[in-house]
């Protein structure tokens, strides 16, 4: 190669290694403001800031849902598996809302610890199936045979 | 097929909307942007033939007097 | 070696190769893409959870893919074009920049449309989301500087330079959703793994994918001449096409 050529080719790649670590020190230091949304293992550590619009998100809690009769109001736990935050909420929730599904939700932690929202989001995971299969899946788990693909990775939420 | 008749295909359990509007935007995008392509690029021949046919007219009406008395002089353009 | 390299930088060896390989790009393009979307809309079953909205993926997913392997290929022109001074390389910049800024717009629009039944929203700031706005933008840049410049050569390696800063945003917006908590899910399809969706869903993407790539392929031929003509219309090979239709 050209040695003009070459030293031009050195000069382009110090510039993109140069530029790459700056981009990636700014992110990692930026990194809770980029983030979407606190986990519960983070708010229930106290990581969270109380009366100040925040997100939470997490997985919602099997069994945990109670609808009140009479509005629309909901309350549910949110979990990472190692944590959970009680969640209140009144208004219409996504279609894809259930137990065992992943949201995030939009409000504010109140003094007594729990998230009062204003809008829940629904969060789903990189699996696509069809309902056969999924079907399927569940009565396997049901029938207490081994654990199935879906339930398997409870961190991809 | 994984619809049961014609009319589901098209609503899609209420999901119609959105599914059949993307797969519009999309088509109609990629067919406007193919179209103009091509179309930009028949204007830039036009424009080439146009350039050397004027320029062939031109020294076939300089041809017959070369005996100007001024030297003619070809400036390049570039 | 580097003579081919060199040969390959000939805007009237580019001409004649891409007039040959044209037709074959486009057919095998169209019939492709819309072998899968036909495929994804009709005959592929649909989603557990998320029902008939998630048949958005057959083009979703191929227009945000193209939006940011043109920008690597325009990362990668950009390097020839500050190293090599190479004229094609320029010459592809800018060809294909107004491809990647619609095919940037589809995947966010299409991922808009496909968020409000799914997710509960049109729009969220999270990382995937924001990061591939600035791609859109970034695009926008580099065909706005190119038109502010009026001198080709400085043209070209400004926008050269905006191209290689802009590429750093093309890992945050593939890792994105592994490192940050996002709204949107992480990839389905990874290199290293099975992806997570059975055959009967992700053959049809696969071939829409590929559709999208080979219609690119010919809509950078088509517009790359454009810019070859008029750039070169001096040279004697272009007078001999435009006036004869041969290189």
């Amino acid at each position: 190669m050209h040695p003009i050529r070459k030293k031009r080719l050195t000069i382009v790649l110090f510039l993109l290694v140069g530029l790459s670590v700056a981009v990636a020190l700014t992110t990692y230091a930026l990194r809770q403001n980029i983030n979407l949304f606190y986990d519960p293992s983070q708010i229930s550590a106290g990581e969270a800031p109380v009366d100040v619009r925040i997100r939470a998100g997490g997985m919602v809690e099997e069994g945990s849902v109670v609808r009140d009769p009479d509005s629309l109001k909901v309350a549910f736990m949110v979990t990472d598996y190692s944590a959970s935050v009680p969640v209140e909420y009144v208004g219409i929730l996504p279609d894809l809302f259930a137990e065992g599904q992943g949201i995030v939700a939009m409000g504010r932690l109140n003094n007594e610890g729990r998230f009062v929202a204003d809008q829940v989001l629904a969060k789903h995971d990189e699996n696509y199936m069809p309902p056969e299969v999924a079907d399927a899946l569940e009565k396997a788990s049901k029938a207490g045979s081994k654990p199935a693909a879906v339930n398997a990775a409870p961190a991809t939420y | 097929m994984a619809f049961d008749s014609f009319s589901a295909f098209l609503t899609m359990e209420g999901h119609g909307p959105y599914v059949w509007a993307c797969y519009a935007v999309f088509f109609v995008l990629l067919a406007a942007m193919m179209y103009w392509s091509l179309r930009a690029r028949k204007t830039a021949m036009d424009a080439c033939r146009r350039g050397y046919e004027f320029e062939a007219d031109k020294s076939k009406v300089a041809a017959p007097a070369p005996a100007a008395s001024f030297a003619r002089v070809n400036v390049s353009q570039d | 070696m580097w003579q081919i390299f060199h040969k390959l930088g000939s805007p009237k060896w580019f001409f004649g190769i891409s007039t040959r390989f044209m037709p074959w790009l486009l057919v095998g393009g169209i019939m492709l893409l819309l072998a899968g979307a036909v495929w994804g809309l009709a005959f592929a079953p649909k989603d557990y959870l998320q029902g008939n909205s998630y048949r958005i993926i057959y083009i979703h997913v191929p227009a945000a893919f193209l939006a940011q392997s043109v920008y690597i290929m325009m990362a990668s022109a950009a390097i020839v074009t500050l190293v090599w001074r190479m004229k094609l390389a320029d010459v592809f910049v800018k060809a294909v920049a107004p491809v990647g800024l619609v095919l940037t717009f589809l995947a966010l629009f299409t991922g808009a449309v496909w968020g409000k039944p799914t997710w509960g929203t049109w729009w969220i700031w999270d990382a995937r989301l924001t990061s591939m706005l600035i791609l859109l933008f970034l695009y926008g840049g580099v065909i706005a500087l190119d038109r502010a410049i009026n001198d080709e050569k400085s043209a070209a390696r400004a926008v050269a330079v905006l191209v290689l800063v802009g590429v750093v945003n093309i890992p945050i917006i593939k890792y994105s959703v592994e490192w940050w908590n996002t709204l949107h899910q992480p990839a389905t399809f990874k290199l290293t793994e099975k992806p997570s969706m059975p055959a009967e869903m992700w053959v049809p993407l696969l071939l829409s994918v590929l559709g999208l790539y080979l219609v690119f392929g010919w809509l950078a031929c088509v517009r790359m001449q454009t810019e070859i003509l008029s750039r070169e219309q001096r040279t004697r090979w272009v007078k001999e096409f435009v006036m004869k239709g041969r290189v």
